[in-house]
């Protein structure tokens, strides 16, 4: 079976002066269905291994297999679509857009994929669903406790139908109830197969991982 | 489906209190799907096992959304494939998002904030009303200061029908004004009076004040007889000393009354109408009704004895009225001299001639060009004013909207995408303002055409270049925004707080 993501030799490197090696010779796999953590404190590559991963920026050297497919040296215009096609993104700050509904703000991740109009709601509407939301489908996200925003934004993300959901500190901006909703519900997703990787500080949240790895120094180590 | 329903709050109640509160059951239901699964098994305490459920294996694996339904996910997944597979080969290729998606985009883009947009606009609104403005003004004033040097000759259209070439007599009733010419003339717009007015030949009939049987004659004068409608004295400008017109009811009954032309009267010796005084045509007695005073347009009709026009036809067989008299409002000449002709004689009008007066001449043509230089460059300024009031706010809007830029590069839009996008925008802010500010801008030429009682001239391509005009404005002051909006990178974007 084809791995989500095989990262082979994977390293970014800043141009200098100084030259800052941001991360080092990494290789990973996170094969369909795997629940994956990476942790590491701040200054460690987080940052930017998840831009790698996510398509946001391109590693300066090794291999990136995306689904199989090599993206390390796609473009920049190949490379959105490729992510807006393959990658559900979580943010720490929900980037919900505040005067657009829920529905609306969730159907937003299937402008750019070419999803016909007459599909997007359907689809927005079983991805609330998914996540417990169908009740808030008309208000707005200034409306919504924490916890439901980051809802809608992994709402937002399934309805991509992604290959990979991707969260960057996905509770850092919840108290603890919040935050126990949405690991409960990352549980939830990865049970029903979806392909996960968590980046985060936090040792309680990779602790929910099946797999976790950890970075420091731009260089990877199981845990 | 337990699991749902369990989250999903009640109305109003935080979604949180859900799994927190569940005691944890223990038991590891290991393979059950998770429909059934309860979400409390994988609690807070962290004592259960990090990998709650085996990790499903390929054929379990259906589409996400796709909660109810297996035998509708086969064809989902067929069509998913096929797409990735043309995204594999053509991932370079055109953009997918399609116009309406931009335009709604654009739309909620800037119709989220309403005041902003009011304000956005009001530099473009300004600029183009300015501009329709100064040159609807222009235009109009061009007009009026040609009509002021020669008022009586620029409202002045005379309107015949000469008898076709041919044998005489035979088609002059197919080829001739109609009795109500006067009427159908006062139907057009811009026309502020009209009259027929015709030659009478009273054949060996003499003019006379006196009845008096002198075989010499010498009582007698030769004084010119005109037929006209009552609409006379408007139509040429021309006053009565004293007494009154006739009118359709004198012209109806064939009443024996005249109206003379004060030479006429002075040659005839009649000078009041208060006795009612009479004169003879012929042997005829008729009535003086009124003196006229001065007729600025046809001052042969000072010189002449006037009766109306049925009187003509019923006593010298008078067929059909001479020429049509027209005043016009100034301006409206060379327009009312197109469509009187069809008003005319609708199945023939090139039967019917027409002369009018020049269009608006030399001088005026140069007064009215001054006036529009000065005024356009104050309306380009203005305009460029507009433009870059649009430019700054857009500029504005993106700097403020950074983290919707780099999430919507994150759900996959291109460079390309955002920087339509902003661009639509602009060219949305400039299509409104420019259609507000076009209309506004007529407002203002006919609100001062009302005030001063000129005649609103506006060419119709002036309303029509506004809208275009605004997108244009409106793509050019979005561009370098635009540019800006595209280059935002999505990284540094979704780092910052929302």
């Amino acid at each position: 079976m084809t791995p989500v993501v095989e990262l082979i030799g994977v390293g970014r490197t800043y141009p200098g002066p100084p030259e800052v090696s941001a991360v080092r010779e990494v290789n990973l796999v996170i094969e369909p269905g795997d629940y994956l953590s990476i942790v590491g404190p701040s200054g460690s590559g987080k940052s930017t291994l998840l831009h790698l991963l996510g398509l946001l920026d391109r590693p300066t050297a090794g291999q990136y297999l995306l689904d199989g497919r090599d993206v390390a040296g796609l473009g920049q215009g190949a490379r959105a679509a490729a992510r807006g096609g393959r990658i559900g993104f979580v943010f720490q700050a929900f980037h919900l857009l505040g005067r657009r509904s829920v529905l609306d703000n969730v159907m937003l991740s299937m402008l750019y994929q070419g999803v016909p109009r007459s599909q997007r709601r359907p689809r927005a509407l079983a991805a609330l669903d998914r996540v417990g939301l169908s009740a808030r489908t008309d208000f707005l996200p200034t409306q919504l406790s924490g916890g439901e925003r980051q809802r809608v934004a992994i709402a937002r993300a399934l309805s991509g139908e992604p290959s990979l959901l991707l969260a960057d500190e996905p509770t850092g901006n919840l108290d603890q109830a919040n935050a126990a909703g949405v690991m409960d519900l990352f549980d939830e997703l990865h049970r029903s197969g979806l392909t996960l990787a968590v980046i985060t500080h936090d040792e309680d949240v990779s602790r929910r991982a099946q797999r976790r790895v950890r970075i420091s120094d731009g260089e990877l180590s199981a845990l | 489906m337990r699991l749902r329903k369990r989250q999903r709050p009640l109305d109003g109640t935080p979604v949180e209190a859900g799994p927190s509160t569940d005691p944890p059951t223990g038991d590891h239901v290991d393979g059950v799907r998770t429909d059934t699964l309860p979400l409390a098994q994988v609690g807070l305490d962290g004592t259960t096992p990090a990998t709650a459920g085996e990790r499903p294996t390929e054929t379990e694996r259906i589409s996400l959304l796709d909660l109810s339904a297996e035998p509708t996910a086969s064809p989902r997944q067929g069509r998913r494939a096929e797409r990735k597979a043309r995204r594999a080969k053509k991932s370079q290729g055109r953009p997918r998002m399609r116009i309406p998606d931009l335009l709604d985009e654009a739309v909620l883009g800037i119709g989220t904030r309403p005041a902003r947009l009011i304000l956005t606009m009001v530099g473009t609104v300004a600029g183009i009303a300015a501009l329709v403005a100064t040159l609807g003004l222009g235009q109009t004033a061009g007009g009026q200061i040609a009509g002021r040097f020669d008022a009586v000759a620029a409202t002045r259209v005379v309107v015949s029908v000469p008898a076709p070439p041919g044998p005489p007599g035979e088609s002059a009733d197919t080829s001739a004004l109609p009795w109500d010419a006067a009427d159908r003339a006062l139907r057009l717009a811009g026309v502020a009076a009209a009259a027929t007015i015709s030659e009478v030949d009273i054949g060996d009939d003499r003019v006379a004040g006196v009845k008096l049987v002198d075989p010499a004659g010498a009582n007698t004068l030769d004084v010119p007889v005109l037929a006209a409608s009552p609409g006379l004295l408007e139509a040429e400008g021309g006053t009565l000393s004293t007494g009154r017109f006739f009118d359709a009811g004198h012209s109806a009954r064939a009443d024996h009354v005249v109206v003379l032309g004060s030479r006429a009267a002075a040659a005839l010796g009649i000078n009041r109408v208060d006795s009612m005084p009479s004169i003879f045509l012929g042997d005829d007695a008729y009535v003086v009704i009124g003196i006229i005073d001065t007729a600025e347009r046809r001052p042969e009709i000072l010189d002449a004895v006037v009766i109306p026009e049925g009187t003509a036809a019923a006593k010298y067989k008078l067929t059909a009225p001479g020429e049509l008299d027209l005043r016009t409002v100034i301006g409206a000449a060379q327009q009312v001299s197109r469509q009187v002709a069809i008003a005319i004689a609708p199945e023939d009008p090139t039967t019917v001639k027409v002369k009018a007066p020049p269009p608006p001449g030399s001088l005026g043509g140069d007064v009215s060009s001054d006036v529009n230089g000065l005024f356009l460059a104050f309306g380009a300024v203005a305009l460029v004013v507009g433009g870059l009031g649009i430019a700054n706010v857009t500029l504005l809007s993106v700097m403020e909207r950074t983290g919707e830029i780099g999430l919507r590069r994150a759900l996959g839009a291109k460079r390309r995408h955002i920087a339509g996008q902003f661009l639509t925008e602009s060219a949305m802010i400039g299509t409104v303002g420019g259609l507000i500010g076009a209309a506004l801008g007529i407002l203002a030429v006919l609100v001062v055409c009302l005030v001063r009682e000129w005649t609103p001239v506006l060419d119709t391509w002036l309303a029509l270049i506004a809208p275009p005009l605004g997108i244009v404005i409106g793509l050019l002051a979005g561009a370098y925004p635009a540019v800006k909006a595209a280059a935002v990178e999505p990284m540094t974007a979704l780092r910052q707080g929302s």
